[in-house]
């Protein structure tokens, strides 16, 4: 029985917990910095983070964390959206109920649907703000202008995904803001119809027909819009966050002040530099830690930094179970609403946008082609030009560029308000074109409108800055400030202050019966 | 000689590689227009715009009917039978009636009786469409069609 082969066999049957736990960790057990160091370096999923990072990126402060908040509840957002899939049915005849079977008969389907519903909403919000942290830290700056063009895409992806999922569950609500949003992307019709060229050249047609797989919205956009909710857009959005994550590491972490203080984090002390670790096999940190950006100072930069493993781990697993956190209690007080079933017959008065989108439908109401599509593209193009045509060096990872930064986007916020305000209260006051000269051109109607006049001003006050201020910097912080504000002020009045008919109205309470 | 009238002579191998990967862009550049087109159909799939709304009599001189469903109102007046489409041209809601003509519940278009702008962001007038007799004597609204406005099918 004792044959020399058997024997080899026993033994390694004895050894295998041992050698899968070996072939699956290269790197022995993580005792040390060094040895975490090494796994954070060699393992797939750890090392889109760098080895080490900088004390200052795990402050508060320096990012909010609302970036890592945001994968937090795309990650919450992928989880509960498998499992409502499960039970999900695409078609016109079957979502509404089965979003019902949901809400009422499936084993805490309300509550994983209520946590959907919150988390999508939030991460439009940790987006946004992400978006504001990054360009008010000046983090856009070379080498970072990809990853901001990045983050765009990123920002309207999400912006799509939340607009997808809002038809699925076939309610009025869903049905009227998609009838809307299909029709915006046909509202180039209503340019081409102006110039009378709509017969042979009709991009707004062709965008809306691609969009809702018909002229109208029925089963053939409900199935497009579930593909697009639950395959390409991740998939999309997956892809561009991969990205963004490694163009993160390889540009150099965060961004930072030029003169890196030694007091890289309140309580840094000031011991004096390790001495490199003595007969060190395999690499040394200094290889891995080999980034673009500005040469780690010698001697100084190793002891402003801190392992990743597990520094930054921790940091990032307390934000997601915060995000977790808020999300259930969320998800525990407010039930998603649901509205009764589409009817294609009679809308919803007044139907609304979900409330990202109710700055773009309050200018829509001023001009479909112009407030739905042209600023909108406008804005987006702006956005992404911002690190290109501001290439000033200095002042990058602090808030406003300092002092003279801060002057600036107050005043721009005041102004920016000050002409958001009147945009929204000449017309309600006043009326507008089509009031005073009946008659008038419909290209005029197009072109010379609230939104289109407020987007003008809010480009010539950053000129303006550019001219007084003689930094891009400065002009781009101006437009950037007036841009936010424009949103965050047509958001408030599109969701609180319009009623009925789209008429204007101080609460809700006013709102006419019918 | 500028070296633009006398251009470097490119080696066979080198030519013949890039006339290789440029087959191969176009080809994969081609499948995929060729992938993209599946989602264009040529055919919508939707009921019929023509609509057959009744015989004349169903609707008296001096009424105007609403029908819901179709989306259309039917005015009737001594000059014959009139059809107005009752989907906002601004972005696709559908109007309702209001004290004066009509109003529409999304971005606050106003339009006259006859569906004259009135007030707000719709690009132009509501449709009148085309009205006519089926060989059986019943009306047949095309809810795809366009009339001017004023035009009455005299039945």
């Amino acid at each position: 029985m004792s044959s020399p082969g058997f024997e080899t066999f026993t033994r390694n049957i004895r050894n295998l917990p041992r050698n899968l736990k070996e072939s699956l960790f290269r790197h022995g057990s993580t005792t040390s910095d060094r040895s975490r160091s090494q796994a954070v370096f060699s393992n797939l999923f750890l090392h889109v983070h760098a080895t080490r990072v900088h004390k200052r990126t795990l402050r508060f402060n320096t990012t909010m964390a609302m970036g890592m908040a945001s994968l937090a509840l795309f990650l919450i957002l992928t989880g509960t959206g498998i499992l409502l899939m499960v039970y999900y049915k695409p078609g016109i005849d079957q979502a509404y109920d089965s979003i019902k079977d949901i809400h009422y008969v499936v084993p805490t389907g309300r509550f994983i649907r209520n946590i959907h519903r919150w988390a999508a909403h939030l991460m439009v919000v940790t987006v946004i703000l992400h978006l504001c942290r990054v360009f008010y830290t000046a983090s856009y700056k070379k080498p970072r202008e990809f990853n901001w063009l990045l983050g765009l895409g990123l920002f309207i992806i999400t912006l799509a995904l939340s607009f997808s999922g809002y038809l699925l569950p076939w309610d009025q609500l869903a049905f009227w803001a998609i009838t809307i949003g299909s029709n915006i992307a046909g509202s180039p019709t209503e340019f081409t119809d102006a110039l009378g060229i709509t017969s042979w050249f009709d991009p707004g047609s062709f965008s809306k027909e691609l969009l809702l797989g018909a002229s109208e919205v029925g089963q053939e956009a409900l199935l497009r819009f579930y593909l697009l909710h639950c395959i390409v857009l991740p998939l999309a959005l997956t892809v561009l966050l991969a990205v963004h994550f490694w163009r993160i590491r390889k540009d150099g972490g965060l961004g930072r002040p030029e003169a890196t203080p030694t007091s890289a984090g309140k309580g840094a002390d000031d011991k004096p530099v390790p001495a490199p670790p003595s007969a060190a096999p395999g690499k040394s940190y200094g290889l891995m830690c080999v980034v673009r950006d500005r040469t780690p100072a010698v001697n100084l930069d190793p002891a402003e930094t801190v392992p990743s493993w597990p520094c930054l781990l921790r940091a990032e697993l307390l934000v997601f179970v915060f995000t977790m956190l808020l999300c259930v209690v969320l998800g525990l007080a407010f039930d998603a609403p649901l509205k009764e079933p589409a009817n294609p017959d009679v809308p919803e008065n007044p139907a609304k946008a979900p409330w990202y989108f109710l700055g773009i439908q309050e200018m829509t109401s001023y001009s479909g082609f112009m407030g739905g599509m042209i600023i909108p593209m406008i804005i987006i193009l702006g956005l992404g030009l911002i690190p290109f045509l501001d290439r000033e060096k200095e002042k990058v990872g602090v808030y406003f560029s300092g002092k003279p930064g801060k002057v600036v986007a107050l005043k721009s916020l005041i102004m920016a308000a000050i002409l958001v305000i009147a945009a929204v209260a000449v017309p309600v006051n006043f009326g507008w074109l089509r009031n005073w000269f009946p008659d008038v051109n419909q290209l005029f109607v197009i072109f010379v409108n609230p939104g289109t006049l407020l987007t003008a001003a809010y480009a010539a006050w950053s000129i303006y800055v550019l001219r007084r201020t003689q930094s891009t910097r400065l002009a781009a912080m101006a437009l950037f400030t007036c841009f936010i504000v424009g949103f965050v002020i047509m958001t408030i009045v599109g969701t609180y202050l319009r009623g009925p008919n789209w008429d204007f109205y101080w609460s809700q309470a006013d709102w006419p019966a019918h | 000689m500028p070296a633009r009238l006398a251009p470097e002579e490119i080696p066979r191998r080198d030519f013949l590689g890039l006339a290789g990967m440029a087959a191969a862009g176009l080809a994969i550049f081609g499948s995929i227009i060729g992938m993209a087109r599946l989602t264009k159909l040529s055919v919508l799939p939707e009921e019929g715009k023509k609509v057959r709304i009744g015989h004349p009599d169903d609707y008296p001189r001096g009424s105007e009917t609403m029908l819901k469903r179709q989306k259309i109102l039917i005015l009737s007046r001594d000059e014959g039978i009139a059809a107005l489409s009752l989907i906002c041209t601004h972005l696709g809601c559908v109007v309702s009636k209001a004290e004066e003509g009509f109003s529409c519940p999304c971005h606050g278009s106003k339009f006259g009786p006859e569906g004259a702008v009135l007030a707000g962001p719709a690009p132009r007038a509501l449709r009148w469409l085309p009205v006519s007799m089926a060989v059986d004597g019943r009306l047949v609204v095309d809810g795809k069609g366009e009339v001017p406005a004023g035009t009455f099918y005299a039945a």
